[in-house]
């Protein structure tokens, strides 16, 4: 949920119109939670579930396989995956775009915990440009003001890179 | 400023600014968040107010309850199972005519339990003697805590304000949160009139027997019909003062030349109003009619607003088990049974226990009684799940 939060934030200095909201499920630390963001550039006013996502983002490799991520998302959507395996390698039965990037590796390295929130928004900002990294970077400093949000913040900055090499 | 902000955040920020004297509250899912960031506004020192925990509902509710009666602005936030264990309580304060204000973070009712979003649970509560107010986003949600005090301090009468748990708590969406001034401005401090003291010892609410009950029961209810004016002039002066249009007693969205009304309350008309739009370019015309006060009920903008439609479906997200739609009886009710007789209200219930509501749903609804009345069907309804031995 921090990370939806943190999207729907960041879109919103963007000066976009967003909606974020939990899977309404009983969460608990470490177990499958989801929660959705919706972007747009007129006010927001549905209350549906998100069932046919653009792009899904997946912060716990292990759920690919366990529970039907795929579900609903569109064809030619994107996934992101936290992994340190390449794309090819999941062997995803989906049409849709698939990128990975090895997010808790790079979060015990920088942030020194395995929060991959920061590293994911940073990629999914830089492959779709739907976001811009300075609104991201404020709404993290936002939520964890001092050396958490720095270090949240360069672990963002270390995902656009490595998200604009390839 | 407008930030974009969690729900139940913005209603904690706005209700701080209200500066009620005394809060008391049990934390429950999803109210919790409310009553969380109250707590830490006033443990930060941002609010002089007494924050009160307590061991239940039961006993929050009684601690405001004795707090008004001393003079105090007194606020509470629940839901569901807590919402009921405080029923006997929640009547009392109707009885002494206390204005206090709640927030009702509206849930599905135990047993089974869930802890998801309907309005099962404000409505079990919706004949006693409160003012129920019901959101759309969570703007209005805002919006509609400064009006209740308002509300409730002009005409003596208790507010819930109704918000959808979940959809709208937990939501982060953009909310303009006032600053303290233009609170200040439109909401000025409680003047109690008619207060507990120990210095000259008197009791409210006590013992009516046969000659006198009857009587109070008149007055309150003639009390919560009148409130009608205060609500109007309340929600007027407040987008005067603040340029936003929140509550009031009904709103309506392309209702001129709608061939179906859509009737509803609370988080779901949005996603009406899409479906509308979406219906619109298609080339149907249908039109919405949203309650904003469910109690007082709006009988007469209804019927003045509905004279001419012959097509009116109600959704809603609660059950009079043994009765149906209890949002459709209130709309049926609303027209005299002796005119145009060919006129149709359909109703359907949905959302139950938070069932995803989808625009698809809805358009099902609408393209239904366009080819015929529905007295009563739930919307979603897996029939797979349900055995007929049970019925």
């Amino acid at each position: 949920m921090a990370a939806a939060e943190l999207l729907s934030i960041a879109a919103f200095k963007d000066g976009k119109f967003s909606q974020a909201f939990p899977s309404f499920g009983a969460e608990r630390v470490g177990a499958p939670v989801m929660a959705f963001v919706r972007i747009d550039d007129k006010k927001i006013r549905t209350r549906e579930d998100v069932q046919n996502p653009d792009y899904l983002i997946v912060q716990d490799y292990n759920l690919i396989g366990s529970v039907p991520v795929l579900d609903g998302l569109k064809p030619d959507g994107l996934i992101l995956v936290n992994t340190e395996l390449k794309p090819e390698e999941l062997q995803l039965k989906t049409t849709a775009k698939v990128e990975t990037i090895p997010a808790t590796e790079i979060a015990l390295e920088i942030i020194g915990r395995p929060i991959p929130n920061a590293i994911m928004i940073g990629a999914f900002c830089t492959i779709t440009g739907l976001i811009s990294l300075d609104a991201v970077q404020e709404a993290i400093m936002g939520k964890f003001p001092g050396r958490v949000g720095e270090n949240n913040v360069a672990a963002l900055e270390r995902a656009h890179e490595i998200m604009q090499k390839r | 400023m407008l930030k974009q902000v969690e729900g139940s955040r913005a209603v904690a920020e706005v209700v701080a600014k209200c500066r009620p004297n005394v809060i008391s509250a049990y934390p429950i899912t999803p109210q919790t968040h409310i009553v969380e960031d109250l707590a830490s506004i006033v443990g930060r020192g941002d609010l002089d107010a007494e924050y009160v925990n307590v061991e239940s509902e039961f006993s929050a509710a009684s601690v405001v309850l004795g707090a008004s009666a001393a003079g105090a602005r007194a606020y509470s936030a629940t839901t569901s199972q807590g919402l009921l264990l405080m029923s006997e309580v929640i009547y009392c304060i109707a009885g002494m005519r206390l204005p206090i204000v709640f927030t009702i973070a509206n849930r599905a009712i135990s047993a089974p339990l869930s802890i998801w979003n309907d309005q099962q649970d404000s409505m079990a509560l919706r004949d006693a003697g409160w003012i129920q107010l019901h959101a759309e986003d969570n703007q209005e949600a805002a919006d509609l805590h400064i009006q209740a005090f308002k509300i409730a301090e002009e005409t003596h009468l208790p507010v819930m304000v109704c918000m959808d748990g979940f959809i709208l708590t937990h939501a982060f969406e953009p909310v303009d949160v006032p600053d303290q001034k233009e609170v200040d401005n439109f909401l000025p401090p409680f003047k109690p009139t008619n207060i507990v003291d120990p210095r000259w010892p008197r009791g409210i609410g006590l013992f009516a027997d046969p000659r006198f009950y009857m009587e109070t029961r008149y007055t309150l209810h003639r009390a919560m019909e009148k409130s009608e004016e205060t609500i109007k002039k309340v929600s007027e002066g407040f987008a005067k003062a603040f340029g936003r249009d929140s509550g009031g007693f009904i709103k309506t969205y392309k209702l001129k030349d709608a061939d179906v009304v859509v009737i509803s309350m609370g988080s779901i008309v949005g996603t009406i109003k899409d479906l509308i739009d979406q219906l619109e370019e298609e080339g149907k015309k249908v039109g919405l009619l949203q309650i904003c006060s469910y109690r007082p009920f709006p009988r007469r903008e209804i019927y003045n607003s509905l004279k001419d439609k012959m097509n009116i479906v109600v959704v809603e997200k609660s059950i009079s088990l043994g009765r149906g739609g209890i949002l459709a009886s209130d709309v049926r009710w609303s027209f005299p049974r002796a005119e145009k007789k060919d006129r149709n209200i359909s109703s359907f219930i949905a959302g139950l226990g938070g069932r995803n509501i989808t625009k698809n749903d809805l358009r099902y609804m609408v393209e239904k009684v366009e080819k015929e009345p529905v007295e009563l069907e739930f919307l979603g309804l897996k029939k797979e799940l349900i055995s007929e031995k049970d019925l």
